[in-house]
């Protein structure tokens, strides 16, 4: 990649409540904030801390399947919906499964160095309780090639990470790849009970290793995974804006309230071919290769990451494909702690997608508005200490199986 | 004939009933499933939902709809290898639609008795009138050149008498299931005298094919369900008749209520639940079944008297209570019916006064909590040993609706009603939710 022609940031990040089974004040029988109001919510959160919509030159939603869970399209038109200061505003959708709101920061990103925006403001949304689990599943199998569709699982994705998890049992052992997995499902519960946005901050269960040990049962739902290994069906929506230094300026915001973007792989793997390695995530491996090499750092300098656990497999993974655990090694770098809030690099601080919640389209954004939080040590309880030999913060946001990757290096402004 | 051949025409009587609808739902979703196996493409499937009035027919069929997309949803994993070989249904959506279609097209609705004239087999559940259903039988069989097997659901009348009456020569066997059907776990299976060993071990097949829990019971009117509940309800009855002098009838009631329910760790009172099932059907079984148990009168004149002032309890069509001795809000009970007044006396105006009257109590564990505990046992131990030691008017009353309840239990085993003790608590458990069976040594 070739060297940024000018420095760009991430600033006044918002989330939204991460609303769905779990949070208390979630009732799927009464009728709940719409797509528009959790948009509304979050651009308004981050507008009010750049100083308004004036300042805004750009606007990008990010949005996966609006169409199918709200019926709805044309969502950029929703940005003067926000504040009527961005009416006549340049804006745009971007889609990519659930790696959309990392194409929409993207998007943002680039938009800063084409030097046609010096603030460009970033929401990314899911509603998705709109549908019971089973049908959500319909919808989400879109992030996959739909000839593949029929073949494929009711509960598509699950099934396609169950595969993936059993082809790693085969491979690897099974009983110390579970219990990883199922102290990946603790940590991120921990994790999100700090979190008083996620969705999984009103867990109270006991032994949350117990639970994540439960047995998979492959006739009410797959083979190798249990319930407590999936990210959950969330409603939510984060925001963002993507600034230059002129636009630091413009909105006011000191630079020790900034990140700074150092790096980013953004790659695509083709859709109608399976996964090269049940095993492993190779497409996510190279986007987090291009990541690393174009802020021209190592993985040892990341002090924390939040990556992407939509199956708690794939967070197991996503050690490897980072390079933190030798391939088959995944289970004893997390089972050893390294992966805790306490351990080496604490991984999805604020519970990432089994703990936070996984608003698909929103997802992406969350993560670099947690990367904001913690490397500007504004993360409430859920901080963690940087260590100053590391001060890099890592995003992976994945759409698809394995296809759609975006991964951003960032660090503290100064 | 094997079983799939008999469950390709069958009729259920009574089939807009709240039992009868249910039977329904089971045996229309048994047959599809049978209907969708690739042996079975291009068979005809039929199943008559018989039943007196259209308009509740067609109740039967949006409940049928609504039931079996709640079971579609529940078995999508399953169902997408039943239709792998449809090439144009791709989304959980599209299979659960046509599942939906394909169930209810085997239903055909019908008010005319002549539909089970072609029919394998009838499942019976109309009303609970020996010489009704009798003649019903008797005129089906009479018509009906297939030899129809007739599965009843009586839960008072002996299967024998239907047998005889009906001259059925043993092609009968007592099917009872638990209300609503789709939900309860239990089926009590009762053997007539003369009942055919091929239609039992239909039967048996059946159930399991329902993944119901089996309890067999002997053919002895009201059978170990309401051999049990029918006594039970007249323990309470008996007990707000001997504290007249230092209750009222409103006081007594919601004491036996609280009893039965809280202190005894059950899912509702037994005034709730006698709400539930119906005054009407309560009095009526107990009628059903008086004539069938010598030496012991099963009868009780407070529910004759709560039914001639028009208190019957019994529930909507969609499931929610109606008001009966209890009247309800949401669901939960808020005041009681009071007979001198005839009127609905709020239950605040007496809580107070009757529970400082019941005195001290343990607390007991809920009723949610200890049967979903792993540690039910010791929770039950824990608190029935307490209990055991307490003394006050409600804990007395409470030891003795337990005592009462186990007695109730030994006794269907005493005569020859229930197999042993263990299916008498199986029926308790699994057929009326309970946490525990009656016959324990909790306060042993």
């Amino acid at each position: 990649m070739k060297k940024l022609r000018r420095k760009v940031y991430m600033v006044a990040g918002y989330n939204t409540l991460s609303m769905g089974t779990g949070r208390k004040e979630f009732n799927p029988k009464k009728e709940r904030p719409g797509l528009e109001d959790y948009i509304k919510e979050a651009g308004q959160g981050t507008l009010k801390l750049i100083g308004g919509a004036a300042h805004v030159d750009e606007c990008v939603i990010g949005n996966f399947m609006a169409s199918r869970f709200n019926r709805q399209a044309n969502l950029a038109a929703f940005f003067p919906y926000v504040d009527e200061g961005l009416r006549y505003k340049p804006a745009i959708r971007v889609e990519g499964a659930c790696a959309t709101g990392g194409l929409a920061l993207m998007s943002g990103i680039k938009s800063v160095l084409a030097e046609t925006a010096d603030v460009v403001l970033v929401i990314g949304v899911e509603v998705q309780n709109t549908v019971k689990a089973i049908y959500c599943a319909d919808f989400l199998a879109g992030a996959g090639w739909f000839k593949n569709r029929k073949a494929g699982h009711a509960y598509f994705f699950p099934g396609q990470f169950s595969d993936r998890a059993g082809a790693y049992f085969e491979k690897y052992g099974r009983d110390k790849t579970r219990q990883a997995l199922a102290r990946w499902f603790r940590n991120a519960i921990e994790n999100a009970r700090l979190c008083p946005t996620a969705q999984e901050y009103h867990n109270t269960a006991k032994d949350l290793e117990a639970l994540g040990m439960m047995e998979p049962n492959g006739k009410s739902f797959v083979d190798h995974l249990n319930v407590f290994d999936c990210s959950k069906v969330s409603d939510g929506a984060s925001a963002i804006a993507i600034v230059s230094e002129e636009g630091l300026k413009r909105c006011g915001i000191p630079l020790s309230d900034a990140i700074e973007v150092m790096g980013w792989g953004q790659i695509e793997e083709d859709i109608t071919k399976p996964p090269v390695d049940l095993t492993e995530l190779s497409t996510t491996k190279q986007a987090i290769k291009e990541a690393l090499a174009s802020a021209g750092i190592t993985r040892d300098q990341i002090g924390t990451a939040e990556i992407h656990d939509c199956f708690t497999i794939a967070g197991l993974m996503c050690m490897e494909a980072i390079g933190f655990a030798a391939q088959g090694k995944g289970a004893d770098f997390i089972l050893e702690g390294h992966t805790a809030r306490t351990g080496r690099v604490p991984i999805n601080t604020t519970g990432g997608l089994v703990g936070w919640g996984h608003p698909t389209g929103g997802t992406g954004v969350h993560q670099a508005v947690t990367i904001l939080e913690q490397l500007t040590g504004k993360a409430g309880d859920a901080q963690v200490e940087i260590p100053a030999d590391r001060p890099y913060g890592l995003t992976v946001n994945m759409g698809g199986d394995d296809k759609s990757l975006v991964s951003i290096v960032f660090k503290k402004g100064h | 004939m094997s079983y799939e051949e008999r469950l390709q025409h069958v009729s259920v009587l009574g089939a807009a009933g709240k039992m009868g609808s249910g039977i329904l739902l089971l045996t229309a979703v048994e047959m599809a499933d049978i209907s969708l196996r690739p042996e079975n493409k291009g068979k005809p499937f039929v199943l008559n939902a018989i039943d007196v009035s259209d308009e509740a027919l067609m109740g039967v069929m949006k409940y049928l709809k609504a039931q079996v997309l709640k079971m579609a949803e529940k078995k999508v994993v399953g169902l997408r290898k039943v239709y792998a070989s449809r090439a144009d249904l791709i989304d959980n959506d599209e299979i659960i639609d046509q599942y939906i279609f394909d169930v209810l097209s085997l239903v055909r609705p019908s008010t005319r008795i002549e539909a089970a004239y072609d029919s394998h087999m009838v499942f019976e559940a109309i009303k609970e009138d020996p010489a009704l259903k009798s003649a019903i039988f008797s005129k089906i069989s009479a018509n009906n050149p297939h030899q129809p097997w007739f599965f009843t659901n009586t839960s008072s009348i002996p299967i024998s008498k239907l047998d005889k009456d009906a001259g059925l020569g043993g092609r009968i066997i007592g099917f009872h299931f638990y209300n609503p059907p789709a939900v309860q776990k239990l089926v009590e299976i009762i053997k007539a005298e003369h009942t055919l060993p091929e239609v039992e071990a239909f039967a048996q097949q059946y159930a399991k094919n329902l993944r119901k829990v089996v309890v067999p019971s002997h053919d002895k009117a009201g059978f170990i369900g309401n051999g049990h509940f029918m006594r039970d309800i007249l323990h309470a009855t008996g007990e707000v008749d001997k504290f007249s002098k230092d209750f009222t009838f409103v006081e007594a009631v919601y004491a036996l209520n609280k009893i039965s329910q809280d202190y005894l760790v059950r899912p509702m009172g037994i005034f709730q639940l006698i709400d539930y099932v119906g005054v009407d059907v309560c009095s009526f079984i107990m009628s059903v079944m008086n004539p069938y148990l010598p030496g012991e009168d099963l009868h009780s004149p407070l529910l004759d008297r709560l039914l001639a002032l028009g208190i019957k309890g019994g529930q909507f069509s969609d499931g929610s209570q109606k008001d009966g001795i209890l009247k309800y809000e949401k669901g939960r009970p808020v005041a009681i019916f009071d007979p001198e007044m005839k009127a609905y006396v709020a239950i605040s105006e007496c809580q107070v006064k009757v529970d400082a009257k019941l005195g001290a109590m343990p607390v007991p564990p809920a009723w949610k909590t200890v049967v979903g505990s792993k540690s039910k046992d010791d929770m039950l131990h824990s608190y029935f040993g307490q209990l055991k030691s307490a003394s006050g008017l409600g804990a007395e009353l409470t030891k003795t609706y337990a005592n009462r309840s186990c007695a109730i239990g030994l006794q269907l085993v005493n005569s020859g009603v229930a197999f042993n003790e263990n299916d008498v608590n199986t029926v308790l458990l699994t057929g009326f939710f309970h946490a525990y069976g009656p016959i324990n040594d909790y306060l042993g």
